[in-house]
């Protein structure tokens, strides 16, 4: 059966579709709605164990000395007596990065969200290609089993960061990790790549093709050209990943040596010769760095659109906010070198690096600005959606600031690898995607799942999340400014950084709990799966094409024909209007002008 | 155990916030129950911004006062130390400037125009001049701290090799670091790892053959003699490392299969940083922590901590396996003569070979 954008008679939706199992309804399903649930869901999953982790670590790195009966409980032959090892530091570390980078803020959050709102923003009856869509999806699904397979294999798993920069990720004697944990992280990452790909060619050609009647690229709203960008920045980097990872393999089993040269290790010379690791490092971060904005691109979508809605005004400067992602999206494939600073590649190259970099600060400030100004003179409806969108932006300032000190080359030879940096990114990308994603969730979940989720609840978890958040990161610049190097199993060997030990004990009193509290998010997402308040059909009053749609889900998304399009998405309090939302769907009054934004 | 107790504490406060949400909502069970937020959670979250806007200051001021000072980005021990600090604090204070600014317009903005019924919010859509300003400041505060930014850069990365430099090989292996210095000659014997010979303890694969190798010391402390350039060229021999000296500002990644290289010049002598009163403090502040830490093994019958001495170091700073977290290297600055009496005492590369 076809789930296809089709051009059939539209009456005969019911009778048309009736013959869905419980497997092709839930399972191999190709219905784009059902496939952003599996997205969610999965990526629910994995970010569970993501943040377990990093409780994990930092409970180890708060109390490094004391037994603890949780790693006792969790991480077994791993914590004998209550002791964690150090290979399993590493290992979480790893596979906490890769996880939350990955499988959580790129395919729970670009999944969930390109796969639910494109079709229903652009007015298509669904994806380009339903059946690409649900491949995508299960091969998504396999690359997750894969990665989380990797904890239960002898030596363990990965090991070598989520980087996992060789040698130390090809060398099985160099650590554990090494071994089969980094052949199966690797597979899962080739699926992973596939999957990815398959998503953002099916995304690319909905948008380019499938929109509406009269919905023109300028009256799209912005969450659709977040997902556009993205998923064009996708196709670009992710392949070279690819590339990259299989010259891995090849060097790992095959004897080839892409990435080595010159070693000597465990008292032998190892065969390879005339590679280099700096290499690797080119590749890696050629996909890396334009990753983080294929992460916080659509988290930007999602915010625009919510704090529009809630504000009840206009995204400000809609022109200006495409043409920032634009620069933005065309700026992060080439500033990855400023990861690579210290790395022995010429420092000219430095140079070039740091100047690229320090651009991109530009379209993020016009950004910042226009959210801020677009909340100015609202009337804003404070929803947990919009509580996560404005701390979005919060975070996203704090995080983004000190990307100025380390996208200067000089600054960087001194915070390089510090825990300076592990705020800045957690903040600018990890937050504040994660943020995003909350937000998404929250404004979404009566289109989801036709139940709403419960408000007070959401504020809990939103105020208890958002001075977690800060007290985590926060001082974690501090620790970073004092020289800490990040992924350090213990601090202990080095007096000089006793003074800062308290500090690393606050910052885990406030990571337990904020991770603590995720329960809340997570009990009031399932239950009102199942028992939340049944939903009207536009709860925010908004004006995006979605909310047109009836709330019962049908393939094909609309009964009879798909609305025609006659205005942008924001028309927000429009003067000349009774209601304070002008839907896309209404025609234009007589008399009345399309705003020329 | 500490830690578990923390887990429980937290379970319970979670336990009972939720009751107290179930109460609240059984308490609005009769009246309107949408979900969708009201006038009143309006003015409450509204305040709640303003209340977040303070923690956000608040956080920031008790950083500052209590971890501020920031013993390696200030004190720096090297000659282009000095400089770097300053982009830094330059930086750092436009960055706090725009924080304090934007969240303030952000959190108050977001409290000011609370949502009310009846109200109708402001139809504004765009304003091209607005639109310039906010992209032209940042390009011109930019535009100078890149200029800054790469001036810095380029005095330290292109630097001139001076005449009476001292060329010193940093040699790292999982999970130690070695000095080879180049002895009378100054100049580094050939090497590469096919050479390495542990039967002969020629363990950093130094070319027999070659005459400038003869003179080569090997060391596991870095000596360094103040006011004399340092070139350091790194080498590794299993995987990444990197050199990371924070007190000098200095780091470079030592890379298998390539030769890489930092230089920096000393300016303040190991005996002397032990002097400054930021650095007694900071190491008076150590051992009374270290102090306490004491007393609770003691209680569990385990050693006490040794007192702490300031020393500089040379860390890794790259992931590099197991004990990743415990590579170091001492790293002594001291007089001219010291430093000559100190390499008079070691023995050089020829000398050290097993014969056999």
């Amino acid at each position: 059966m076809s789930a296809h954008a089709d051009t059939h008679a539209h009456d005969d939706h019911g009778h048309h579709h009736h013959k869905e199992t419980f497997i092709t309804k839930y399972i191999f399903s190709q219905d784009h709605k059902m496939i952003a649930k599996q997205y969610l869901i999965t990526g629910t999953i994995m970010g569970v164990i993501g943040v377990i982790m990093s409780m994990l670590m930092r409970m180890q790195i708060a109390w490094p000395e004391e037994p603890n009966v949780i790693f006792e409980a969790l991480l077994g032959k791993w914590a004998p007596d209550g002791v964690m090892d150090a290979d399993i530091y590493l290992a979480l570390v790893t596979i906490h990065g890769t996880i939350m980078v990955f499988f959580v803020l790129t395919a729970g959050l670009s999944g969930t969200f390109s796969n639910l709102l494109i079709p229903l923003q652009c007015g298509a009856r669904d994806m380009a290609s339903g059946f690409l869509n649900m491949v995508s999806y299960w091969l998504f699904f396999v690359s997750s089993v894969f990665m989380v397979l990797s904890f239960f294999v002898e030596a363990g798993p990965a090991a070598a960061g989520w980087t996992i920069y060789p040698p130390l990720s090809a060398l099985p004697m160099a650590q554990g990790g090494s071994g089969a944990g980094m052949t199966l992280w690797l597979v899962s990452m080739a699926i992973f790549i596939a999957s990815s790909l398959l998503g953002s060619l099916n995304y690319i050609v909905t948008i380019i093709n499938l929109r509406t009647k009269g919905m023109s690229m300028t009256r799209l709203p912005l969450t659709i050209w977040a997902f556009f960008i993205t998923a064009v920045i996708g196709v670009i980097s992710f392949p070279v990943l690819l590339s990259a990872a299989l010259m891995l393999i090849m060097d790992r089993s095959f004897g080839t040596s892409f990435f080595l040269s010159d070693i000597f290790i465990q008292g032998e010379v190892l065969h390879y010769q005339g590679g280099s690791p700096v290499l690797f490092e080119h590749l890696f971060w050629f996909l890396g760095h334009p990753e983080v904005y294929i992460v916080i691109l659509p988290a930007m979508g999602l915010v625009s659109e919510i704090i529009a809605t809630n504000a009840r005004k206009p995204i400000f400067g809609y022109r200006a906010m495409i043409a920032s992602i634009l620069a933005i999206a065309f700026l992060s494939t080439i500033v990855w070198g400023h990861h690579m600073f210290i790395s022995g590649m010429n420092p000219f190259l430095g140079s070039v690096f740091t100047f690229t970099t320090l651009l991109i600060a530009i379209p993020s400030a016009v950004k910042a600005f226009n959210w801020i100004t677009t909340i100015w003179k609202g009337n804003i409806q404070f929803n947990t959606a919009m509580l996560f969108s404005i701390a979005f932006v919060s975070t996203f300032i704090t995080g983004g600031l000190t990307g100025i000190i380390l996208g200067d080359s000089a600054l960087d030879i001194n915070v390089h690898d510090t825990y300076f940096v592990v705020a800045h990114f957690h903040l600018v990308m990890g937050i504040s995607a994660l943020y995003g994603m909350f937000a998404g969730i929250y404004h979404w979940y009566p289109k989801m799942f036709k139940r709403m989720m419960n408000k007070n609840l959401g504020y809990v978890h939103f105020w208890v999340t958002s001075v977690c958040a800060y007290g985590v990161f926060f001082p974690m610049h501090f620790i970073g400014m004092a020289g800490l190097p990040r992924r350090y199993y213990t601090n202990s060997n080095f007096p000089l950084f006793d003074d800062v030990s308290n500090v690393n004990v606050i910052i885990t009193v406030f990571a337990l709990i904020g991770g603590v509290f995720q329960l809340v998010f997570l009990w009031n997402f399932f239950y009102n799966i199942f028992y939340g308040k049944k939903t009207v059909q536009n709860p925010w009053r908004s004006t995006t094409l979605e909310w047109t749609a009836p709330i019962k889900h049908i393939h094909g998304n609309w009964e009879g024909e798909i609305p025609h399009v006659y205005r942008w998405s924001y028309d927000y309090s429009k003067p000349g209007h009774d209601e304070d939302f002008v839907p896309q769907n209404v025609p234009l009054k007589e008399g009345e002008e399309e705003l020329h934004h | 155990m500490t830690a578990l107790l923390t887990i429980l504490i937290l379970l319970s406060i979670t336990v009972a916030i939720w009751q107290m949400v179930k109460i609240f909502d059984l308490a609005n069970a009769n009246t309107e129950n949408s979900q969708i937020a009201t006038d009143k959670d309006n003015r409450v979250n509204g305040y709640l911004m303003m209340a977040f806007l303070a923690f956000i200051y608040i956080i920031t001021i008790v950083c500052f006062v209590y971890w501020g000072d920031l013993p390696l980005m200030s004190n720096a021990a090297s000659e282009h130390g000095p400089g770097l600090d300053a982009l830094m604090i330059v930086s750092m204070v436009i960055i706090f400037i725009v924080q304090t600014i934007t969240q303030f317009l952000l959190h108050y903005f977001a409290f000011k125009y609370k949502g009310e019924k009846g109200k109708k919010a402001l139809f504004y859509a765009d304003n091209d001049k607005l639109e310039f300003i906010w992209t032209i400041i940042p390009v011109i505060v930019l535009a100078g701290l890149i200029i800054y930014g790469l001036f810095t850069w380029s005095d330290i990365m292109n630097f001139e090799e001076e005449e009476d430099a001292l060329i010193v090989e940093l040699y790292a292996q999982q999970f130690n670091w070695k000095a080879r210095y180049a002895g009378e000659d100054n100049v580094l014997g050939m090497s590469n790892v096919r050479l390495i010979d542990i039967d002969r303890a020629n363990i950093l694969g130094l070319d027999e053959s070659d005459p400038n190798a003869q003179d080569d010391v090997i060391a596991t402390e870095l000596h360094l003699p103040v006011g004399r350039q340092v070139i350091f060229k790194m080498r590794s021999q299993d995987v990444l490392h990197s050199a990371y000296m924070p007190h000098f500002r200095a780091q470079m990644n030592c890379v298998p299969g390539m030769v890489t290289q930092f230089a920096f010049t000393p300016t303040i002598t190991t005996a002397e940083m032990r002097q400054t009163p930021e650095m007694i403090d900071k190491v008076a502040n150590i051992n009374r922590i270290r102090t306490e830490k004491s007393k609770k093994l003691a209680e569990k019958g385990e050693e006490p901590l040794e007192r702490y001495e300031f020393d500089y170091l040379l860390l890794c700073n790259k992931i590099c396996g197991k004990s990743h977290y415990n590579m170091q290297m001492k790293i002594i600055v001291e007089s001219e003569e010291e430093y000559q009496a100190w390499m008079k005492e070691q023995q050089l590369f020829k000398n050290s070979l097993v014969q056999n």
